[in-house]
């Protein structure tokens, strides 16, 4: 390993130079340049880091089209005030935590069903996995016109057995649960893929061995498959977190978090916030949102790979 | 005995519940896009008696001077800018931090990390993207995609990047390759495999984005499809079988990536997702 330093500077003027073939280099600079990190490095700071790191300043001042002025913590004051706005924080976390944990148990079950020996396994992985790459404003629309609660697909058939569906995007008490519902749909195939991933790499031996000590396929599951997916559960719970607690396109496109405010969430706060000028309040969204994941997905997936060597 | 009935009843069952599922809104979709405006009107799940989506898809183009079209292009140059941005850089950044142990090493991995985790602060990005008069551009909405979606590729990138020896870089330095020559003439070949990956997975995340375009290029100027279609669907509450068949014609490239790169779509949303 070459412990030379190169310059960042240095590095680019030299390489503009020589890139012809066949001339050798001097033996003190390192074949793997720092300068590699530079482009990448360029678009990220200016476009991410640097707005992240703005971003907890603007939160603490009144911004509009014409002016901005520093107000303090006023913004967040009137975030966790509002009706409207403390909604969409618990909401944020109803939809994370119900969506997630849908995707883990779903995820698993199917995850069994799809690697045991039924027919059709090809066509029913494909078909499971094929809404997580269908658009998102695609889905959105045609689940609110499946799920309208008079012309809607969804309440005929469920008239047919005598049940008056609710209205599943119009009724507060349902809205929420609707789009996390939709949200499952869509989001169900990666949760289910990535529990396949890890069960058929379980090593056929332990099924043998369990067989030869008479364990029955509950035995299986509970003993073997559920402990040695671990690292399966572990990424489907922080993957589906994160989407689930930044979560915006769907709502959007189903409720725009109506009836009133009953689906909104902290996503669509800030784009509401931002459209009707509260810029400086739009961003203090965003750090909340900033802090809410990150005070969640940290410690969690520290804890859930505890004892695990990162390979 | 009880193997078989496994096999083939809960096989069928399990068929029939996907059907219903996952067949039956798609099915929708389609036979909503080729029917006439009146029995679209209804909503039913009905064949049509008059099949009319080839006229729909025509007329779903023409609509608004062109508007769909504009935004089909629109689309596929944000995508094939942004992924090949992307690929090129992330693989640059990968190569250097799997083969050189820098004290710089950490720092850019967390940055990765964070990259990943860290929803974008979306106003300060605008403010950013205004001072560079790249607001509402498609160059502007391009460059914010490369951004958010790097760390997720020089993630791939390093993972593959262990499995190419060594040796292959201390030859092509003893013929005397520079670190440019070496990254793209040796290695960047090699990454075929996961550069393919790379490309089908965030091609699909690009083209399929809307959040991000409803924010950075709002209008319909520089629309994409995801947007169009949001605001197709917003201003028009009557054409049913127009929105379906839009609906059914931005499904379509997925699918097509789907049907073609099956393998290295799940490859890359599993392997990614592993260390995410």
């Amino acid at each position: 390993m070459t412990t030379t330093t190169t310059r960042p500077g240095a590095g680019v003027a030299a390489a503009g130079e020589d890139t012809g073939p066949g001339r050798k280099r001097r033996g003190m600079k390192s074949p793997y340049p720092l300068w590699f990190y530079m482009p990448a490095g360029l678009f990220y700071v200016v476009l991410f880091l640097i707005p992240t790191g703005a971003s907890f300043y603007f939160a603490l001042t009144r911004w509009t089209l014409f002016d901005i002025e520093f107000i303090g913590f006023d913004n967040f004051i009137r975030f966790f005030q509002e009706q409207a706005l403390v909604q969409g924080f618990i909401n944020t976390f109803i939809y994370a935590f119900v969506t997630s944990g849908a995707k883990v148990v779903l995820g698993l079950l199917l995850g069994v069903l799809l690697t045991s020996q039924i027919i059709a396994r090809g066509y029913l992985r494909s078909v499971v996995f094929f809404p997580v790459l269908v658009s998102t404003i695609g889905v959105g629309v045609t689940f609110k016109v499946l799920l309208d609660p008079f012309d809607g697909l969804v309440n005929q058939v469920l008239g047919w057995f005598g049940i008056t569906g609710p209205g599943w995007l119009t009724d507060p008490a349902w809205a929420l649960m609707s789009v996390a519902l939709v949200d499952i749909w869509k989001g169900i195939g990666l949760a289910t893929l990535i529990y396949i991933a890890g069960m058929v790499a379980i090593p056929q031996e332990y099924f043998e061995a369990a067989k030869v000590d008479g364990a029955n396929s509950w035995k299986n599951f509970w003993h073997i498959i559920l402990p040695l997916v671990r690292p399966a559960t572990t990424t489907v719970i922080i993957l589906s977190l994160i989407g689930g607690l930044r979560s915006f396109d769907l709502i959007w496109a189903m409720t725009r978090g109506g009836p009133g405010f009953t689906s909104d969430v902290i996503a669509s706060v800030i784009y509401k916030q931002y459209q009707a000028g509260f810029y400086g309040l739009s961003t203090a969204g965003n750090v909340v949102l900033f802090i809410v994941v990150a005070a969640l997905i940290v410690p969690l997936s520290a804890w859930l790979n505890r004892g695990e060597k990162d390979a | 005995m009880r193997n078989n009935t496994w096999r083939f009843g809960g096989g069928i069952a399990a068929i029939v519940l996907s059907i219903i599922v996952f067949i039956v809104p798609f099915i929708f979709i389609f036979l909503t896009a080729a029917k006439n405006q009146q029995e679209a009107t209804a909503l039913q799940f009905t064949w049509p008696t008059e099949f009319a989506l080839f006229d729909n898809i025509v007329q779903v183009l023409q609509a608004r001077d062109y508007l769909l079209l504009t935004a089909f292009l629109n689309s596929v140059i944000l995508t094939v800018g942004a992924v090949a941005i992307m690929v090129i850089l992330s693989a640059m950044v990968g190569f250097v931090l799997q083969r050189r142990r820098s004290r710089w090493n950490p720092l850019v991995s967390g940055l990765v990390l964070a990259g990943l985790i860290i929803p974008p602060a979306v106003v300060p990005t605008i403010w950013m993207l205004q001072t560079l008069e790249l607001f509402k551009t498609i160059p502007g909405l391009m460059f914010v995609h490369v951004a958010f979606g790097l760390s997720f590729c020089v993630l791939l990138f390093r993972a593959f990047m262990a499995t190419i020896p060594r040796e292959l870089d201390e030859a092509a330095i003893i013929d005397g390759c520079g670190p440019i020559r070496l990254f793209f003439t040796v290695i960047f070949p090699l990454l075929r495999s996961v550069i393919i990956t790379v490309i089908v997975v965030q091609a699909v995340s690009v083209f399929n984005d809307f959040t991000y375009a409803l924010y950075f290029a709002p209008g319909d100027e520089n629309a994409t499809v995801q947007l169009q279609l949001y605001n197709f669907s917003a201003q028009n509450v009557t054409q049913w079988n127009l929105l379906f068949a839009n609906v059914l014609l931005i499904t379509i490239p997925p699918l097509i990536m789907y049907i073609f790169f099956n393998r290295q779509i799940v490859a890359g949303m599993t392997s990614g997702a592993v260390k995410g």
